[in-house]
C-alpha cells in the first residue's frame, strides 16, 4: 500500500473504528446463525453494508443470501445499478416482490398511495419462506428518533413485530442472537454510522453508487414541501408545475415517496461537503411517509418494517 | 472530523436536566438539523411551552413522550472539528439501572448529572457505582442548574466534596467536576461568563480533549469468531482465524497460546481484505494465520504467550447486575456468553448485594431487578478469562435465559 493510503487511514481513524465494529457484528452473525440474509435495495446504506459483509468474510465467499424487497416502483437507474453491481461481485440476488404479494392477495394496494407500507408483508413472507433466521439491514440510529433505541441485534416475534419496551439489554460487544423457532433477529451493523460517515466511507473505499445520488438535471415538481420526480407512478397533479432542476437523491427508496434535493454535487467529495453543510436531515428531506406523524416511524417499526 | 470515536454515557436522575443537556450539546455543536429543530419547536408549541424544549430532541419513543421520561438507552451521534462522538443517553429512574449499565459497558467517559439544588443523592451514588464497576475510564460530575443557585461557587464546592466522599468508597479514583446550566448553555459548549470562579474547560472542550484511560495495557487477546477456509481456486489452502483484537496489539511473530488446547504457536500473518499488516491494534477486526496447524474453532481464544495469561477455569467469582424481573436464586441455570463462547452455567451461590446508600456490601441470598451483587458461577465447560479490571472483553459475560433467550445478567469477573 502506498503512503497516501496510510495517511488516509490515519486521518479517518473513526471510519476504521466503525468498519471494525461492523465487521465484528457481521462475523457474529456468521458464527451464531444458520440462514442469514443481507437486505439489498441499491441504496447507499445497503451498498455499504454489503461491501462490509464481503470484507468481513474475505478471503472466503460471502456465506449469506442477498435479498431485495422490490416495490416495483423503482428508479430505473437503481435497478440497472443493482444488477450490474451484484453481477460484478458475483452475488446471486433473491427478489421478493410486492407485486407478487398483491397478485396473491396477501396485500391490497390503495390506488394513488405509496407501496412502501406494503413491503412489510412481502418481507415477512420471504423471511418465513426462506427460513431466514438473521436479517441484516442498513438502518442507522441517526436516521430517526425511534431508531436511536434500536439494538444491533433486535429480536422479532413470529409476527415480525418489534417491542421497544421489551428489548434485550445489549452490553459490551456481546451480541445475544438467541431466538425461538419462528422468530428471527434483525441485525444492524451500521447502527453507529451517520449519513456523513456513510458518504465518507464510500469515498474512502471508492465504492460505486447509483447515478441518481449525484446531481443531474431532472423534471420535478413541488409536493408537500418536497421535490418529486416525474415518473409513471408520480405524475404531477393539477396545479403542480413541472420544471427542470439540478437535483440528487439522499435516499433511493420507493419512487413514490422519495424526494430529491437541489444539488450541484456531481461527485462524492461534493456530496460530502453538501452533507456536512446541510441543515435538513436525510429523512426530513426525502421521505414522505415519515412525515405523516411524529410517531410514524415507531408505528411502522413495531409492525415489522425495517 | 478527524480523530477516533469517543463513546460517552450520560446518567442522571429524572429532571436533573439530562435531556436538556444532551439537546444543548447537540444543538450548540450544530448537530441538530433545521427540520428536527422545527419539529421540536412545533411539538413544544403544541404542549404550550415557551420556546423550543431541547429535551424533546432526544426523547425517543412514544411511551416516553406520553410519560415525559426517557426509558431506554438512546444513542446519538455528533462530530466536531476534533472528534466524533457516540453518546449513550440513559434514563434516570432507579428501575432503569440496567440501562445505565448498558450504556456504561462500552463508554470511555461517563457524564453524571446532578441538580445543583439537590446535590449528591442516592441516584448519583448509584451512577458513580456503575461507572466504577464497569471501569469507565473517565467520569465527569456535571453540576446542572447552576442558574438556580445564583451560580454560587460554594454550592458547587460542597457538591464536589460530597461526591468525592462517595467516590472514595466506590473505588472511583478520579473525576472531573464541571458547573453547568444546560437550559441557557453555560459551560456546555462555551465557557460561561456567569461563573468566573470556574477556570476549567466547558463540557465539550473536555470531551474533545480527554484521552480515555487505557484499559488495554495487557497483552493481546483474540477471541476467535470464525475459521476462514475459503477453498477457492485463489486460496486453496488458506486457513485463518477471524476475530477482533482485545487488549494490546497483536504482531506478526508474536508467540501465542491457544485455549483450550494450550498449544503454543506463532502468528504467521495478519490479514485484512485491504491487505496484510504487521500489527493489529486493539479493536481491529482481522484474520490471523498461525505458523502451526493446530485445532482452533469459534469460541477458542488466542493470547500472547506472556504474563499475565488468561486463566482457563470452570468457576468464577463475579459482580453482576441483575436485569430480569424474576429474582436470581442460587441453583439457577443459564447459558453463559463470554467473548465468542457460549457454555452452560449455574449460579452456585449469591453472596452479597451492594447497598447504594451506605456504599457497602450486604449479605443476601438472592438478587432482584437492578441489584448489583457478588455471585459464584460454575460452568459446564471451561472459559478463558481475565479479571474485568484488566480487560473488559475477556472479563465480561452475559447470563442468558435458555428458554426465552432473554439477557438476564451482566457479569464482571472479579477473580477466579
Ligand atoms: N433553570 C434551569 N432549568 C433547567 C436546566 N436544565 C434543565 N432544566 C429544566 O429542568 C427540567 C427537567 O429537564 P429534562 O432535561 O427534561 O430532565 P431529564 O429528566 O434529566 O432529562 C425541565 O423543565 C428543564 O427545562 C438549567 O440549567 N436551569
Amino acid at each position: 500500500m502506498t503512503l497516501a493510503a496510510d495517511e488516509l487511514t490515519l486521518e479517518r481513524a473513526w471510519l476504521t473504528d466503525l468498519e471494525d465494529e461492523a465487521i465484528h457484528i457481521i462475523r457474529e452473525v456468521g458464527g451464531q446463525f444458520e440462514r442469514p440474509v443481507v437486505l439489498f435495495s441499491g441504496g447507499k446504506d445497503s451498498i455499504v453494508m454489503l461491501h462490509l459483509a464481503i470484507k468481513a468474510f474475505w478471503p472466503a465467499r460471502l456465506p449469506f443470501a442477498v435479498m431485495h424487497v422490490d416495490t416495483g416502483h423503482n428508479f430505473p437507474e437503481v435497478i440497472e445499478y443493482r444488477d450490474r453491481h451484484l453481477g460484478r461481485l458475483g452475488v446471486r440476488l433473491v427478489v421478493a416482490s410486492v407485486q407478487d404479494s398483491i397478485d396473491r392477495g396477501r396485500v391490497h394496494e390503495t390506488p394513488g398511495q405509496s407501496r412502501n407500507p406494503l413491503q412489510t408483508v412481502t418481507l415477512l413472507d420471504a423471511i418465513a419462506e426462506n427460513r431466514f433466521d438473521a436479517v441484516l439491514g442498513g438502518g442507522r440510529r441517526d436516521e430517526e428518533k425511534a431508531r436511536a433505541k434500536e439494538r444491533v441485534f433486535s429480536v422479532r416475534d413470529d409476527f415480525g413485530q418489534w417491542d421497544p419496551r421489551n428489548q434485550r439489554p445489549e452490553l459490551w460487544d456481546l451480541y445475544n442472537g438467541r431466538h425461538r423457532p419462528g422468530e428471527h433477529v434483525r441485525v444492524f451493523p451500521l447502527s453507529n454510522w451517520t449519513e456523513l460517515d456513510v458518504w465518507s466511507y464510500i469515498e474512502r473505499e471508492g465504492i460505486e453508487v447509483p447515478s441518481i445520488y449525484y446531481a443531474h438535471e431532472r423534471a420535478v415538481f413541488d409536493r408537500d414541501g418536497m421535490l418529486m420526480a416525474v415518473t409513471d407512478w408520480t405524475p404531477p397533479r393539477d396545479g403542480e408545475t413541472v420544471r427542470s432542476e439540478w437535483v440528487r437523491y439522499r435516499t433511493v427508496g420507493d419512487a413514490t415517496c422519495t424526494g430529491a434535493v437541489s444539488s450541484v454535487a456531481q461527485d462524492v467529495s461534493a456530496v460530502i461537503s453538501e452533507t456536512a453543510a446541510s441543515t435538513v436531515s436525510e429523512r426530513g428531506a426525502s421521505r414522505a411517509d415519515d412525515r405523516a406523524s411524529e410517531a410514524a416511524m415507531e408505528d411502522r417499526k413495531r409492525q415489522g418494517y425495517f | 472530523m478527524p480523530g477516533q470515536l469517543l463513546r460517552v454515557v450520560t446518567a442522571g436522575s429524572v429532571d436533573d436536566g439530562k435531556s436538556t443537556l444532551v439537546g444543548r450539546l447537540l444543538h450548540d455543536a450544530k448537530a441538530v438539523l433545521s427540520d428536527q429543530l422545527s419539529a421540536v419547536e412545533a411539538a413544544s408549541e403544541r404542549r404550550g411551552y415557551e420556546g423550543a424544549d431541547l429535551a424533546l430532541l432526544v426523547d425517543g419513543l412514544r411511551a416516553e413522550r406520553e410519560q415525559g421520561i426517557t426509558i431506554d438507552v438512546a444513542y446519538r451521534y455528533f462530530a466536531t472539528a476534533n472528534r466524533t462522538f457516540v453518546l449513550a443517553d440513559t434514563p434516570g429512574h432507579v428501575q432503569y439501572t440496567r440501562n445505565t449499565v448498558t450504556g456504561a459497558s462500552t463508554a470511555d467517559v461517563a457524564v453524571i448529572l446532578v441538580d445543583a439544588r439537590s446535590g449528591v443523592v442516592e441516584q448519583t451514588k448509584r451512577h458513580a457505582a456503575v461507572a466504577s464497576l464497569l471501569r469507565v475510564g473517565e467520569v465527569v460530575l456535571a453540576v446542572n442548574k447552576m442558574d438556580l443557585v445564583d451560580f454560587a461557587e460554594d454550592v458547587f464546592d460542597t457538591i464536589v466534596t460530597d461526591f468525592a466522599k462517595a467516590a472514595d468508597g466506590l473505588r472511583l479514583e478520579r473525576f472531573t467536576p464541571i458547573p453547568v446550566a444546560a437550559l441557557a448553555g453555560d459551560n456546555v459548549v462555551d465557557r460561561s461568563a456567569n461563573m468566573p470562579w470556574y477556570t476549567g474547560p466547558s463540557l465539550l472542550d473536555y470531551l474533545e480533549s480527554v484521552s480515555p484511560h487505557d484499559l488495554a495495557a495487557i497483552p493481546a487477546r483474540f477471541p476467535v469468531q470464525m475459521v476462514m477456509r475459503p477453498r477457492t481456486a485463489e486460496f486453496p489452502d488458506y486457513r485463518g482465524y477471524a476475530g477482533r483484537v482485545e487488549g494490546g496489539a497483536l504482531r506478526v511473530g508474536d508467540s501465542v497460546i491457544a485455549l483450550p488446547s494450550a498449544r503454543t504457536t506463532t502468528v504467521a500473518g495478519i490479514d485484512t481484505a485491504d491487505g496484510s499488516i504487521e500489527q493489529a491494534e486493539i479493536g481491529r477486526s482481522v484474520v490471523v494465520r498461525l505458523a502451526d496447524d493446530i485445532d482452533v474453532t469459534r469460541g477458542d481464544l488466542l493470547a500472547v504467550d506472556v504474563e499475565p495469561r488468561p486463566v482457563m477455569t470452570n468457576r468464577v467469582t463475579a459482580t453482576i447486575c441483575w436485569l430480569s424481573d424474576r429474582p436470581l436464586r442460587p441453583g439457577d441455570r443459564f447459558a453463559l456468553r463470554h467473548t465468542t463462547r457460549e457454555v452452560r452455567a449455574v449460579v452456585d451461590d449469591v453472596r452479597s448485594r451492594l447497598d447504594i446508600s451506605s456504599v457497602s456490601s450486604i449479605h443476601t441470598g438472592e438478587l432482584e431487578l437492578n441489584d448489583i451483587g457478588t455471585v459464584y458461577v460454575r460452568t459446564a465447560e471451561p472459559i478463558f478469562v481475565d479479571p474485568y479490571e484488566l480487560n473488559r472483553a475477556t472479563g465480561a459475560f452475559l447470563l442468558v435465559d435458555e428458554s426465552s433467550g432473554a439477557t438476564v445478567a451482566a457479569g464482571m469477573i472479579a477473580h477466579v
